[in-house]
């Protein structure tokens, strides 16, 4: 399987990760809009329309960059190194094909610690500016970050033991191989364990809500208070492209059905078009628990990712027991 | 049923049992628990009925439909009566924090996979290798058992412990006898309708649903 990125040529590898790139790029703002619409809805609300992150990015685009003077080069470089680390992740993990370029070093491994360097750069930015409430963002978000990260990496482990191997396209091309893989309990249980993960990733609503600036309650926003213009608009597009590849990432490995295998360029527009409707069903799921459930008090959150890490534990136990 | 189907709606199932049973631990609020019970109820009711069908026994889907009906809605219903007078519905002191009876259970799942290693190496049949998966129900259900304090819970995890049992009784011997499970389904049913009414009596003596709060005898 991993032989057959030789037979599949470099071009169309870095094609595949162009198009996974742009995928992301212009799907994880619209997945955020459809949160909000859902929520909005579920309220009674019209709501903003789907489109409306994107639009906020173009308008935060066109503004003029402003940096306090008390801040260091940390503050400025951090934005750029979370697009770029979540960016590297997209354009090496099996979204719309199994053979993206680098693919052979796309190990689950590598995967988390790019997710993870982006939520540290962000949280070292929080701290530069010497805020409060940026330094109390950052301890929030490391602390849920120091339990999330490990659970996230365990989850994955369970399924690499189905696979023989800790590399994500082959994960998902021995799942696709293997259709009868799916239904196993170890799935069932890594698949709650990673709904978990990725909702307290992605500053979901029972860890944390996207919507509130009130100094109590935010996480991911403390940290990202001082920035403003452009710089803003980076942050906010890294936030919304590790939502967007968090989800197309978990409805792959669970869900592999409708990936591009071959070289085939009609594989590829459908793999794009299956993907966006994987992700959308699961973030409606995701959004419709989180409209059902109030936002968990901090020191209630460890509860919750303690759960996760269990079931994902459990998850690989139960994978090497059953097998 | 084709065989892999049939081995996967049964790890499917057998699963949902597991997660169900760790569910139980994990939420507080002694409705949203009372729903889980249902759903691994249901989960047993598919198991018995997967095999059934692989099986073509009569009896066992007989079995698989009787298990459905008392612990996917009977049981639930009248363990959600009780759940209705507790005030707040919610498990408000366990005994040990729901991050340490995560751990504990996470170690007695171990345990309990350890403990079966002999019984899934007689064959490598997909019902003798999810067998553990019922004995690690049961470990769970008596850690709800010890820790949790209210009635509603002790009742719950009597009735996590006798599904782990069914579970296990139906992955390994292709389904008890008709009468047996018959025996046993009402036995379950009538012991949760005998501990409702003891609730329910206990919360208008004492005005609590606290098993700690039982310390003296009353004469």
């Amino acid at each position: 399987m991993i032989a057959g990125i030789s037979t599949i040529g470099l071009g169309v590898s870095i094609g595949a990760s162009l198009l996974q790139l742009i995928a992301v790029v212009l799907g994880g703002p619209l997945l955020m809009g459809l949160m909000v619409k859902i929520r909005a809805r579920a309220e009674g609300r019209i709501g903003p329309p789907i489109r409306q992150p994107l639009l906020d990015l173009r308008k935060l685009a066109s503004k003029e960059r402003i940096h306090s003077e008390h801040t260091s080069v940390v503050f400025a470089v951090a934005p750029i190194a979370l697009v770029a680390s979540v960016a590297v992740a997209i354009a090496i993990t099996p979204l719309v094909s199994t053979f993206p370029v680098l693919g052979r070093s796309a190990d689950l491994f590598v995967v988390v610690f790019l997710i993870l360097s982006g939520s540290v750069a962000l949280a070292l930015a929080g701290l530069d500016s010497g805020t409060a409430f940026g330094g109390m963002g950052s301890s929030r978000a490391m602390t849920i970050g120091a339990l999330a990260e490990p659970a996230l990496l365990v989850a994955m482990l369970a399924l690499s033991i189905q696979a023989g191997s800790s590399n994500l396209p082959e994960i998902v091309s021995s799942t696709l191989a293997h259709p009868g893989w799916i239904a196993s309990p170890e799935r069932l249980l890594s698949f709650v364990a990673l709904l978990i993960v990725v909702i307290s990733e992605t500053g979901r609503i029972p860890v944390d809500n996207p919507s509130t600036h009130l100094e109590l309650t935010m996480v991911h926003e403390a940290m990202t208070l001082e920035y403003a213009g452009p710089e803003l608009g980076l942050v906010l597009l890294g936030q919304a492209m590790r939502l967007g590849f968090l989800f197309a990432l978990v409805a792959n490995l669970f869900f592999p059905w409708g990936i591009a295998s071959g070289s085939n360029p009609a594989g590829f527009l459908l793999g794009t078009v299956i993907l966006g409707a994987k992700t959308v069903v699961l973030v409606t799921g995701v959004e419709l628990i989180a409209i059902s459930t109030a936002k968990l008090r901090l020191f209630r959150v460890p509860e919750l990712l303690t759960g996760g890490f269990v079931l994902a534990v459990l998850a690989v136990v139960t994978g090497l027991v059953t097998r | 049923m084709s065989g892999s189907s049939f081995s996967q709606m049964l790890e499917l199932a057998s699963g949902a049992v597991l997660v169900c049973a760790i569910l139980t631990l994990w939420r507080s609020d002694l409705h949203a628990i009372t729903s889980i019970l249902s759903l691994q109820g249901v989960s047993l009711g598919v198991v018995a009925g997967a095999l059934a069908a692989h099986t073509h026994d009569g009896a066992l889907a007989a079995t698989a439909a009787v298990v459905l009906v008392v612990k996917g809605s009977v049981i639930p219903m009248l363990i959600r009566q009780v759940v209705r007078r507790v005030p707040g519905g919610r498990e408000t002191s366990p005994l040990i924090n729901v991050p340490a009876s995560l751990v504990g259970a996470s170690f007695l799942i171990v345990l309990a996979y350890l403990a079966s290693s002999k019984i899934t190496a007689l064959s490598s049949a997909a019902a003798t290798r999810l067998a553990p998966i019922g004995v690690a129900t049961v470990l769970v259900g008596f850690l709800v058992l010890v820790t949790r304090r209210k009635t509603v819970s002790q009742i719950i995890g009597l009735l996590l412990i006798d599904n782990g049992v069914a579970l296990v009784a139906f992955l390994l011997t292709a389904g008890v006898p008709l009468v047996v499970e018959l025996g046993v389904s009402l036995d379950v049913l009538l012991v949760v309708a005998v501990l409702r009414v003891l609730a329910t009596s206990m919360g208008t003596v004492s005005g609590a649903f606290d098993l700690d709060k039982m310390q003296e005898l009353h004469d």
